[in-house]
């Protein structure tokens, strides 16, 4: 497994890797609270980056209603925990299932009747709005007004009710960007990995050299909303507060894509890479801008705009490859 | 008594759904002929939204004067945001260009909230309370003004495309890319034109829809949501579908409305949108693909 998970990466690219992990590892006992925060959602990005890089990076399928999945998932879980006292590992299973099930009646319809491209795209939109207002509707968990966890002072780490501080959170969440990049490590190289590059490169080819199409791109949209519900559990349980407004918004949805695209899509390193530069340039621009003055509503979004403006026109590809590229750490596939 | 009350709802909700059929056909033409989808739609509509609030506050230009004016500076926007940036991206795969456009609407919603702030902004003109009464029912002069305004300009944009050589040509590069280029069309022109022919739909929809609701600087996925609502109900590509899907969508909000509450009324036509993408993916009246 660990032989076959480590086949053909080359060494330079392994140490980058095993140094990565160290200082992630080691960074609590350095960082202050503030950098620990934004390090959560560095890893949170890169995490959902991962999930939805599944579907859209391997399987070519387009989805901008990602929240969708990280909303059920965070609601599922934290209802399960409030109105019934059920632990959040156990809710994340009903939260996976329910998410992957969600998954699997847009990709039903959509891959049914041959709902492909931007017209796909936009139906998981629609899906997402739709929840968005039904949550709004939706009493039994707070409707429009906010579904909230309890919050107490917590002097020991409950790692079972997911109840702690940041650091306790943040190691959380690197076992679960670590275990989402293994997975999709694995599966890249595996039968199901191929089939889905080449669905995503030619849909019609690959369907005529015999690959079920409809099941595989089934696979990815359940495997995808699956693993971004995970990623809903942690939101809930880390902010404590689900507002339907914020978790299902379209611009969560897009807020999870822009890093794997700048990134570079369809690589595993991307995601990461595109959290890392994204959530960095956020946080450097919010200090600039207020060490200038300059720091009025809007002024961080213009500049992050032009950011994105810059790095999509200069670098279609996105950042990973072509830095991947200049270092020389790309293997026979990066 | 309850059937004037439904019918009055009705009329209106038809009547607002004309000019959200205007603003969808921009967002048509610019798909059926350049095949990018313009996710920053709604960010412009608030441009011209904001740009009838200040011409009518700062210099008393009634906003429905303003329609053609405003067609004619976004029409300018529309060129120039195709001409400079998004020619070069025609070719790349969809979701770059949707990184491209989500930037784009990105700065304009926060230059707008830069220079307009936050709070929501509407106009009153003399004839805002005023209504026609015809038999039974009690009709909105804004909105029958802005019906009528959309009826001509989409007819306009209708014979233009259908007679005009230009649009003629225009029609060809959405038919055959490749085809255009053969027979010496300056496809990145045409293209280029088409953006602000959609973003001359947007102005005027724009400049209407003040009347109607008010604009905040956050106002604009709202609207491109809509926008690709209608424009997928009614077929994509189609302008005659545009408009059927907006007085279609403005007709499902107002009874949905009516019927349950305001705030669940986008739910309805999401879920008409499903329903359409499910069984008539082309839309009510697109072609089917081929």
């Amino acid at each position: 497994m660990i032989a076959r998970m480590l086949d053909g990466v080359p060494g330079r690219g392994l140490a980058v890797l095993a140094g990565l992990l160290a200082v992630l590892l080691a960074a609590p006992w350095v960082a202050n609270d503030y950098v620990l925060t934004v390090l959560i959602i560095v890893l949170y990005s890169a995490y959902t980056g991962q999930a939805w890089n599944v579907m859209m990076g391997f399987a070519g399928q387009l989805s901008l209603g990602h929240a969708i999945y990280v909303g059920l998932g965070g609601y599922a879980a934290a209802a399960l925990y409030v109105h019934f006292g059920v632990a959040p590992w156990l809710g994340l299973v009903a939260a996976v299932a329910i998410a992957a099930a969600c998954g699997a009646v847009i990709g039903f319809l959509a891959f049914r009747f041959g709902v492909g491209g931007v017209y796909f795209a936009i139906l998981t939109i629609a899906f997402a709005e739709f929840a968005r207002i039904g949550f709004d509707h939706f009493r039994w968990v707070g409707a429009s007004s906010g579904f909230f966890l309890p919050v107490a002072n917590y002097t020991r780490n409950d790692l079972w009710n997911l109840r702690g501080d940041p650091t306790m959170f943040y190691y959380v969440m690197l076992a679960l960007t670590v275990a989402a990049f293994a997975i999709c490590h694995v599966l890249l190289k595996s039968r199901i990995g191929y089939y889905w590059q080449a669905i995503r490169e030619d849909e019609v080819a690959a369907r005529s050299l015999g690959i079920d199409t409809f099941r595989y791109k089934m696979y990815a949209i359940v495997l995808s909303a699956g693993m971004t519900a995970v990623a809903g559990v942690f939101f809930a349980f880390y902010y404590n507060n689900l507002f339907p407004e914020q978790v299902f918004h379209i611009s969560r949805s897009i807020e999870m894509i822009l890093g794997p695209i700048i990134g570079g899509i369809g690589t595993l390193f991307g995601p990461l890479v595109g959290a890392l530069l994204l959530t960095g340039l956020s946080e450097a621009m919010q200090e600039l801008l207020t060490a200038l003055r300059l720091d009025v509503p809007g002024a961080k979004q213009v500049f992050y705009g032009l950011c994105l403006l810059v790095v999509v026109m200069a670098l279609p590809g996105g950042v990973w490859p072509w830095v991947a590229g200049k270092l020389g750490l790309t293997g026979p596939r990066s | 008594m309850a059937a004037e009350i439904y019918l009055n709802v009705a009329v209106s909700g038809l009547l607002t759904g004309l000019v959200y059929g205007l603003m969808a056909v921009g967002l048509s033409v610019i798909f059926g002929v350049v095949r990018v989808v313009n996710f920053a739609h709604g960010e412009m509509m608030t441009i011209a939204m904001y740009l009838a609030i200040v011409l009518f506050n700062g210099f008393g230009l009634d906003p429905l004067i303003m329609v053609v004016p405003l067609a004619a500076v976004l029409f300018a926007l529309g060129y120039a945001m195709q001409a400079g940036i998004i020619n070069p991206f025609i070719t790349r795969p969809e979701h770059s260009q949707f990184i491209l456009l989500v930037a784009m609407a990105l700065i304009i919603a926060n230059v707008l909230l830069i220079v307009f702030g936050p709070d929501a902004r509407s106009v009153q003109t003399p004839y805002s309370f005023d209504s026609f009464l015809v038999g039974p029912l009690i009709i909105d002069a804004t909105k029958a003004y802005a019906g009528a305004a959309t009826v001509v300009i989409t007819a306009a944009l209708f014979g233009f495309f259908r007679f005009a050589p230009l649009g003629k040509a225009i029609r060809a590069c959405a038919d055959n890319y490749t085809g255009a280029l053969v027979v010496g069309l300056n496809v990145k022109r045409l293209y280029a034109l088409t953006f602000g022919l959609g973003a001359a739909c947007v102005g005027a929809a724009g400049s209407m829809l003040v009347l109607l609701v008010d604009v905040t600087p956050a106002l604009g996925p709202a609207l491109t949501l809509l926008a690709f609502i209608i424009v997928i109900t009614g077929g994509l590509g189609s302008m005659p579908g545009a408009v059927l899907g907006g007085v279609l969508i403005g007709l499902t909000e107002a009874m949905a409305g009516l019927f349950f509450t305001p705030s669940a009324k986008s739910m309805f036509s999401f879920a008409l949108l499903v329903l359409v993408l499910l069984f008539r993916p082309q839309g009510i009246l697109g072609k089917r693909p081929s």
